[in-house]
């Protein structure tokens, strides 16, 4: 019975980790990593308050 | 985290801003790192433009992807915060977030009588999560320029940990850098000034009030797979987790309230040992 309920828990949190993962690779697959590198190489203006 | 291990967090978020940061030659020349390991994000508010950063910030990359000019929505970063959450919540704020570590350093400084909170906690608190949704999540992306591109804006008016670990570095060692530093530099280093004394003496008044990051670990916290229990039958609700608690958290009642961090203060406080986190629940397993 405390097995059950600690995988009930537990579920809400493993599920939104498997989504999360899904979301990444669908990131990926869209290109969306290249925006991040793309602003991350360069000095970021507004981020240091110039821009 | 285990009973003993929260005595070792400083040098824990030292030992982790040393490896997110470690591109020594840009504190050196000025210059930041350029890499392919910047497309990943650390978990943290970590600004890319701190010249030791080898990754990236989420709450930076979060308003990049949403400012620019090829998508609406971002599954890469909202898919990274969600995985993130979904396995520390806030246990990152304790333990891997570089102006965390300086807010707690602050705070230990021996001046000023400290206090936890600020005069209306209760209400402030939300203040993080109108921040959130205005700065990062629809001024970038509804205020677009010709080109259609919109701006950081939490960065640009908010972010200290980017004037602090970004801006002043930078400022301070490029002499061009330095001669375009006008009015908003000069906003942004009085608004961290402002933090730092108030770290002083609040503990911790970025994270509690106006942290968009901490804001979305905030949410995953009832139901990371990392959390605290208590135990009911050893809890006698004398309140000592609650005085430990910087965070200003009823433990007892609240083991997974969205404002722990999970220092673990409380689980070392308590006297009758009642508060575990789930790793220990899996040792005894």
């Amino acid at each position: 019975m405390k097995k059950r309920s600690k995988k009930k828990e537990y579920a809400p949190g493993v599920v939104l980790l498997a989504a999360g993962i899904l979301m990444i690779i669908m990131g990926v697959l869209r290109t969306e990593h290249a925006t991040v590198l793309l602003k991350a190489v360069n000095i970021c203006m507004e981020c240091i308050g110039i821009g | 985290m285990g009973k003993g291990v929260h005595k070792y967090r400083h040098w824990f978020q030292a030992a982790w801003f040393a490896l997110t940061n470690g591109y020594a030659k840009g504190f050196l020349e000025g210059k930041i790192y350029t890499g392919p390991s910047k497309m990943i994000c650390v978990p943290g508010l970590n600004c890319y433009s701190c010249p030791g950063a080898l990754s990236s910030c989420p709450i930076g990359s979060l308003q990049a992807v949403l400012g620019s000019q090829k998508f609406s929505f971002s599954c890469y970063i909202f898919g990274f915060l969600m995985a993130f959450g979904a396995l520390f919540g806030r246990l990152i704020c304790g333990w891997m977030c570089p102006f965390g570590l300086v807010q707690d350093l602050l705070y230990k400084i021996p001046v000023f009588r400290k206090r936890k909170t600020l005069p209306g906690h209760r209400y402030l608190r939300y203040l993080k999560y109108g921040i959130l949704v205005i700065f990062v999540l629809i001024l970038p992306a509804v205020v677009v320029n010709v080109v259609g591109m919109g701006s950081p804006w939490f960065c640009e008016y908010i972010c200290p940990s980017g004037t602090l670990f970004g801006g002043i570095p930078l400022v301070a060692m490029n002499e061009g850098l330095r001669s375009a530093a006008r009015f908003r530099f000069a906003w942004k280093v009085a608004l961290l000034l402002v933090i730092v004394i108030g770290s002083i003496k609040i503990s911790r008044p970025f994270c509690k009030y106006l942290c968009p990051l901490g804001a979305i670990y905030g949410l995953f916290n009832p139901i990371s797979l990392y959390r605290f229990h208590v135990d009911e039958n050893a809890c006698t609700k004398c309140g000592a987790c609650e005085k430990a608690c910087t965070m200003a958290i009823k433990v007892w009642e609240q083991p997974n309230s969205m404002e722990c961090i999970r220092c673990g203060d409380c689980k070392a406080a308590c006297p009758h040992k009642a508060i575990t986190s789930t790793l220990e629940e899996l040792k005894k397993h």
